[in-house]
């Protein structure tokens, strides 16, 4: 389109019909139309229209092969060499999670004065699940979700099915260089994305623990004084699934990403007894800093940048401990939605933050943990941090690193199921 | 010959106006039922369809008529259920005898400046109820503002608390659903002519005998207006639990918003929502047999 955008093109009595009844009206598919038809001809029945209420699943699934993904013969080399820059991008992340100064984000506006792609930055995930059943209904009927960067986090389903139903287009190699050279060893090759075939880190962060050092005196060192019952009535649990399992297998000293379904029996029965003995006082979802900070809890599981971010603001009382047994190590992952409408676009911005002087700005911001080594010098140096630059939760040292762990990864259904089944019960 | 003619017009005209006025409510009750059939029975009946599905959300779901789903969520949540039905009990019951009093004195003792005592009942509930429960959270938490002090004066126990008990969550419960008890109470007992009292009071009747004879009799469709509005929001409710409650506080709501968000089993949460409103509707069905309910549609 090479016109200039003219408001009065608009208006209806001078446009094409067709076009006008294009853009006013929803289009039927032809599978729709079928389905309307039927529903039409079956009339009400109420057992026909019971049926009718079924949610559609996705076909490709049940056809096993790989060719029958729906990103089939998308991301390959040919693919991405007929793809060209738009100069727009549409990035939808979580909110709080990038630089911010004087109501505009320096490093998207640097990023658009050198590339001239404008980006729509949106905050409006809040929830891995909530977030993936808004978009879920688009990807499955073909239709572009309106997004070419989401950021979904490993620790969470969702991002597993966005890969196992192929509703992910695979990152073009060529254009990562800075993602090659400086993306730290926790990023680069992940467990759950296998030489980054779909995705590149956003940040990352410890689900670790958090203590008031007002009420306890010793140092905590272990994940087993979730469990001391001298602090009956004040520990602090987190009702995800996910955190809640993984902290239970961590417990009874399993490495939750080679955990098997006994480990996770056990595990369970583990927080069970901690239940039942009255220890937990609830299982919180991000309302366990609030519970900390009032005291309810006085040790409690924890993310990483929260109770960095609670430091700053005055709970200084409140200390985090990475426990000898591990920390799980979660990672918010930038990906590329099937039917994106910019993805050149897209994969130039993912490889952009790779930039250490680019992420140093953001980072600065973020205090989650930094994708990218080199910008702890930029940060101390150069943006004058140092309490960033030398946090270790920000730039994990050696030993930290070590003590990472990874999530389990789920290889199907059944397994989800049966691990939701274990832990879900727990909380309620 | 005219008058026979003329009587037939009569007739026709007569016949075609009953016509239309027998059409007219059913064009009246059009909006309406439309309205009900789009946002209540649709919903209601792709609810009860669900519940009977199997599948996951990702593969879809299919129609199956598995009832064994009813009885496999019953059996793992009743004590929910039993606890749901306990809470939004006890807070209903607090809502009403606090509420009585309160609805008594504005009715026959408010004079004119009545209005003014309602807005007065109504004005904190401007607030989000989400805002009052997670104010009510920070005033009571362990070291808050309140028990904080009276810990510090040792006048408490070290680890007394109030949140995280079912006290807290019933005594949330009723105060989040006091407006829903007081205001049908208020509307019943406005309604009795003070003229009735003096006509017992003249036929020698004691004041408790007033009440109890006159008074009372003539509120129950009230009581029951405000039992219905009260007891039915409460009993699935989830926030008070999940803000002031602790672990074995949760209530059926919160489990019904956890099988549809988290755990995705749309089949299972439909069925729970089914199980709920069945039983609500069955005890709400042996109340109206109990008290009467011949008058609640005027307060509801």
């Amino acid at each position: 389109m090479t016109q200039e955008f003219d408001p009065s093109n608009l208006d209806p009595a001078k446009m094409d019909p067709a076009l006008y009844r294009g853009l006013t009206q929803n289009r039927f598919s032809r599978r729709q139309m079928l389905k309307y038809a039927g529903m039409g001809a079956g009339g009400l029945g109420l057992a026909a229209f019971l049926a009718a209420c079924g949610t559609k699943g996705v076909a490709s699934s049940s056809g096993g092969g790989s060719n029958s993904l729906p990103n089939a013969g998308i991301g390959t080399t040919s693919w991405w060499a007929k793809q060209t820059l738009h100069h727009q991008l549409e990035f939808a992340n979580w909110p709080y999670y990038i630089d911010v100064s004087h109501g505009k984000h320096p490093s998207l506006t640097e990023f658009t004065s050198k590339t001239g792609i404008q980006v729509d930055y949106r905050e409006v995930i809040q929830d891995n699940t909530e977030f993936f059943a808004k978009i879920r209904p688009s990807l499955q009927g073909g239709q572009p979700t309106g997004y070419d960067i989401i950021v979904m986090t490993n620790n969470s389903p969702p991002l597993g099915y966005l890969m196992e139903f192929g509703w992910l287009i695979p990152l073009d190699h060529s254009k990562m260089t800075n993602f090659n050279q400086y993306a730290g060893p926790l990023v680069k090759n992940p467990a759950w994305d296998p030489g980054n075939k779909y995705t590149m880190a956003w940040q990352s962060g410890y689900t670790c623990l958090a203590y008031n050092s007002d009420e306890i005196k010793t140092p905590i060192t272990s994940v087993q004084s979730l469990f001391d019952p001298q602090y009956k009535g004040h520990i602090g649990m987190m009702s995800d699934p996910q955190e809640l399992g993984s902290l239970g297998l961590l417990a009874i000293g399993k490495e939750p990403a080679k955990s098997t379904q006994a480990d996770w029996k056990a595990a369970a029965d583990k927080l069970n007894a901690q239940k039942s003995a009255g220890l937990v006082r609830n299982y919180y979802d991000q309302s366990y800093i609030n519970a900390l900070k009032n005291g309810d809890t006085i040790i409690s599981q924890a993310w990483s940048g929260d109770i960095f971010q609670a430091n700053l603001s005055g709970y200084k009382n409140l200390k985090i401990v990475i426990a000898q047994e591990g920390a799980m190590f979660w990672t918010d992952n930038m990906c590329i939605p099937l039917y994106a409408a910019n993805p050149l676009d897209a994969m130039t911005y993912m490889d952009y933050v790779y930039d250490p002087n680019v992420q140093a700005v953001i980072e600065d911001y973020n205090n989650y943990v930094c994708p990218v080594p080199a910008a702890q010098d930029i940060i101390r140096d150069q943006l004058k941090d140092p309490a960033v630059a030398n946090s270790p939760t920000v730039f994990p040292t050696a030993q930290m690193v070590s003590l990472s762990r990874p999530y389990y990864q789920y290889k199907n259904q059944a397994e989800l199921d049966a691990w939701n089944n274990l832990f879900v019960p727990i909380t309620q | 010959m005219e008058q026979p003619v003329r009587a037939d017009h009569a007739v026709a005209r007569r016949s075609r106006t009953r016509a239309g006025k027998r059409a007219a409510p059913y064009f009246l009750a059009l909006p309406g039922g439309l309205w009900l059939a789009a946002l209540f029975l649709v919903p209601l009946i792709i609810m009860l369809s669900l519940s009977l599905q199997t599948g996951d959300p990702l593969h879809g779901y299919t129609l199956t008529w598995h009832f064994a789903e009813f009885g496999q969520v019953l059996s793992q949540h009743h004590t929910e259920f039993v606890r749901s039905i306990y809470y939004a009990a006890a807070a209903t019951v607090i809502c009403l005898i606090v509420s009585f009093p309160l609805a008594y004195w504005i009715a026959f003792h408010g004079g004119t400046r009545k209005n003014f005592f309602l807005l007065m009942l109504l004005l904190p509930f401007f607030v989000s109820f989400v805002i009052r429960s997670l104010a009510w959270q920070f005033l009571l938490s362990d070291n808050g503002i309140l028990l904080g002090t009276l810990k510090n004066l040792h006048l408490l126990p070290q680890d007394f608390h109030v949140l995280a008990t079912s006290t807290a969550v019933i005594a949330g419960i009723a105060y989040n659903y006091l407006p829903f008890t007081a205001l049908p109470l208020y509307v019943s007992l406005e309604r009795i002519d003070p003229r009735v009292m003096e006509a017992a009071g003249d036929l020698f009747a004691n004041r408790r005998q007033v009440f109890m004879k006159v008074v009372f009799p003539l509120c129950i469709p009230g009581i029951f207006a405000a039992f219905l509005l009260t007891f039915v929001p409460a009993v699935g409710d989830y926030l008070n639990q999940q803000i002031l409650g602790g672990v074995s506080n949760t209530m059926i709501g919160t489990i019904i918003q956890t099988q549809f968000l988290v755990n995705g089993d749309y089949a299972g949460a439909s069925a729970l929502s089914a199980i709920l409103l069945a039983g609500v509707l069955f005890g709400i069905f042996l109340y109206a047999r109990l008290l009467g309910s011949r008058t609640i549609e005027e307060y509801i």
